[in-house]
């Protein structure tokens, strides 16, 4: 059943693809081919494969429980507040908070987490920006 | 003559301090790279690309560093799988088979100098089948014309999911969303945006880098969330290495074993969309059915059941390569990553890198050979070193990945927007393996996507707007008919393949080799 869902969302993005390469518009210099007609190609390869996968789906995969699944979205918003947060607060703030999380949801104590978070923020500045050069986001302190 | 005068020239290059420094960095994070479970050869790879980047290095340093961790990787799986059973990366899979049982009966030390032996075996021989064949390919490759390119690429495409995919639906799938990906932005030909949806940093296209590491890096950090493997781990680590050296009559016994799985997995590599993974399985049951068709001794810690494996998976490393450099087209995850540095450096693999970047070919070349040296000499004496490694658990590991992979990312935008967008092809690589979609598809659309455009176009332009072009030479249709062979092939002999592959279970998620 997973799978036949699956398929009918890529059709439904097969299609959406389709009208988004019909409403290209065309320059009025334009080679043989134009800009639509890969995009359009390619929009027919992805409903037939969608269709493919309705018509013959395979065994639905192990969804992980609610709580799992919140896990995971989760973690995905704290990697999203990271990226915003990023250049207000500086690089080292930023990621003890992200990485003390996402280790403590993998199981670490909450000592253990601090330590993690401390460590990873740290190591990564000395390593990468000390050591390497790179640029890392400032934050308000310079780093 | 020619060849090996090049190969001098690439030694010249290779041999400086600061490729020599490089190499064996690559050499060593490769081999822990490998090591670890939940870390292979393709997102090693992907979460150094940026580091390369921001680092400033040339083409030719950033491809010793990367390609070294390539090969590191493929050494380095086979140590967890000896000594814990768990695969490091998808291509060791098969090495747990023997390699485990050697261990637990006190012969881990000498199951994982063998191994080294053997993977030491199988690039060596593999670098020189590159240095050989990939001329050759190059002359073919000489005479394409859009028309063959296009061709070429479709091929790619349709062969990707190899003779182990279980779904040609959901390759497809996979192959049609890289493609779509790679449209967005303006069209380099006409100049009219196509797909932003009126986003500027859209634009531009999206970077096929952000879109790696997302799909490689961060949705392994997903997995691990949703199966939590954080417990578990780390106790195991536990097995007695043992005695290093293994005893001559065991050499003696596995030699020819090796050569033989050199010559498979070198092929196994070349061909499109086979890859180390299959190599290695292609080399395990070669050997079985030769000297043990009764399974005697194969399963139960047999030397050959553990030389097989890592002679073929590292040949196939080697073969792999030559495609990628040959034809400008990857047969397997790691190669696509790598032809992403190629992309991002402006350098056009493809024929025409022989004669016009020779240096890039050659001192990468060399560099295989001196980085394969370094990694057999941290591979048998310093094998302890790496066993410790395996200790670190992932829930400390995981969250050292996201994040060297937000600061890769930011190092070469610096905007908040691309770490966006690489959280959500996170999400993306998440739902797309647990539908068992394969990712590498994905990773090629968005690569080859606009050359592959470009292609069809400039076909068919030059024979003023006619579709037929496509298929009016001999050439063209050859490769056609290979496509379609290669894809038709797997429905009919894929599930019996893929279930042997599988049956033992530890089913590392479709980030393979």
């Amino acid at each position: 059943m997973s799978d036949r869902i699956f398929g009918a969302v890529g059709l439904l993005i097969a299609i959406g693809f389709a009208f988004a390469a019909m409403a290209i518009e065309e320059s009025f210099l334009s080679d043989a081919v134009g800009p639509k007609a890969f995009p359009l190609i390619i929009a027919a390869v992805l409903g037939l494969a969608s269709i493919a996968i309705i018509l013959r789906p395979d065994a639905s995969p192990e969804w992980p429980s609610l709580g799992r699944l919140t896990e995971i979205l989760a973690a995905a918003v704290v990697m999203i507040l990271y990226a915003e947060m990023l250049p207000v607060i500086g690089f080292i703030i930023a990621t003890i908070f992200a990485a003390a999380y996402l280790t403590w949801r993998l199981g670490s104590g909450l000592v253990g987490s601090v330590l993690t978070g401390l460590g990873t923020s740290f190591g990564i500045y000395i390593i990468f920006h000390l050591v390497l050069g790179l640029s890392l986001a400032r934050g308000p302190f310079g780093f | 003559m020619d060849t090996l005068s090049s190969l001098a020239d690439g030694f010249a290059i290779a041999l400086t301090w600061q490729n020599l420094l490089l190499a064996l960095l690559g050499c060593f994070l490769g081999t822990i790279m490998g090591a670890l479970p939940g870390l292979g050869p393709s997102n090693g790879v992907a979460i150094l690309i940026p580091l390369a980047f921001t680092l400033g290095l040339g083409a030719t340093p950033s491809l010793i560093l990367l390609t070294s961790v390539y090969y590191g990787a493929m050494y380095g799986g086979r140590i967890s799988s000896i000594l814990l059973n768990i695969p490091g990366d998808e291509p060791a899979m098969m090495t747990c088979l023997d390699g485990y049982p050697m261990a637990q009966k006190g012969m881990a030390g000498q199951a994982l100098s063998l191994s080294g032996i053997a993977s030491f075996v199988g690039s060596f021989f593999a670098t020189w089948g590159l240095i050989f064949l990939a001329p050759q390919l190059v002359k073919i490759a000489l005479l394409f014309g859009p028309a063959e390119y296009f061709a070429l690429f479709a091929l790619a495409f349709m062969t990707l999911g190899g003779v182990s995919s279980t779904n040609q639906a959901k390759s497809a799938f996979a192959a049609a969303l890289g493609l779509g990906l790679a449209m967005i932005g303006v069209d380099t030909q006409t100049g009219v945006p196509r797909f932003t949806f009126g986003e500027v940093h859209l634009y531009d296209g999206l970077d096929f880098l952000v879109a790696i590491v997302g799909l490689f890096a961060l949705s392994e950090v997903f997995i691990f969330l949703e199966n939590r493997h954080g417990e578990a781990d780390g106790k195991k680590a536990k097995i007695e290495v043992g005695p290093l050296t293994p005893s001559m009559s065991m050499l003696k016994q596995t030699t020819p074993t090796m050569l033989r799985s050199t010559v498979l997995g070198f092929l196994a590599g070349v061909l499109p969309g086979a890859g180390a993974s299959l190599g290695s399985f292609i080399s395990y049951s070669m050997e079985k059915r030769l000297v043990d068709p009764k399974g005697k001794t194969f399963g139960k810690g047999d030397p050959r059941g553990v030389a097989a494996p890592e002679a073929g998976n590292n040949a196939a490393a080697g073969g792999a390569l030559v495609p990628m450099l040959a034809l400008g087209v990857p047969g397997s995850g790691t190669t696509a990553v790598l032809l992403a540095v190629l992309l991002s450096l402006n350098i056009t693999p493809g024929p025409l890198l022989f004669s016009q970047n020779p240096d890039v070919v050659w001192g990468l070349i060399a560099a295989l050979f001196i980085a394969n040296f370094m990694l057999l000499a941290m591979n048998i004496p310093m094998v302890g070193l790496f066993t410790r490694v395996l200790m670190v658990p992932p829930r400390i590991l995981m969250p050292v990945v996201a994040m060297i992979s937000f600061v890769g990312i930011y190092g070469i935008s610096g905007s908040s927007f691309d770490l966006l967008v690489m959280v959500g092809f996170g999400l993306l690589g998440w739902i797309l393996r647990k539908f068992d979609v394969p990712l590498v598809p994905i990773i090629l659309g968005t690569l080859l996507g606009n050359s592959m455009e470009n292609n069809l176009r400039r076909a068919i332009t030059i024979d003023n707007g006619d579709w037929f072009t496509l298929v009016d030479t001999p050439l063209a249709l050859t490769l056609w008919a290979i496509a379609i062979i290669g894809f038709i092939l797997p429905l009919i002999i894929g599930r019996k393949v893929k279930a042997q592959m599988h049956e033992r279970g530890d089913h590392e998620g479709s980030t393979s080799d």
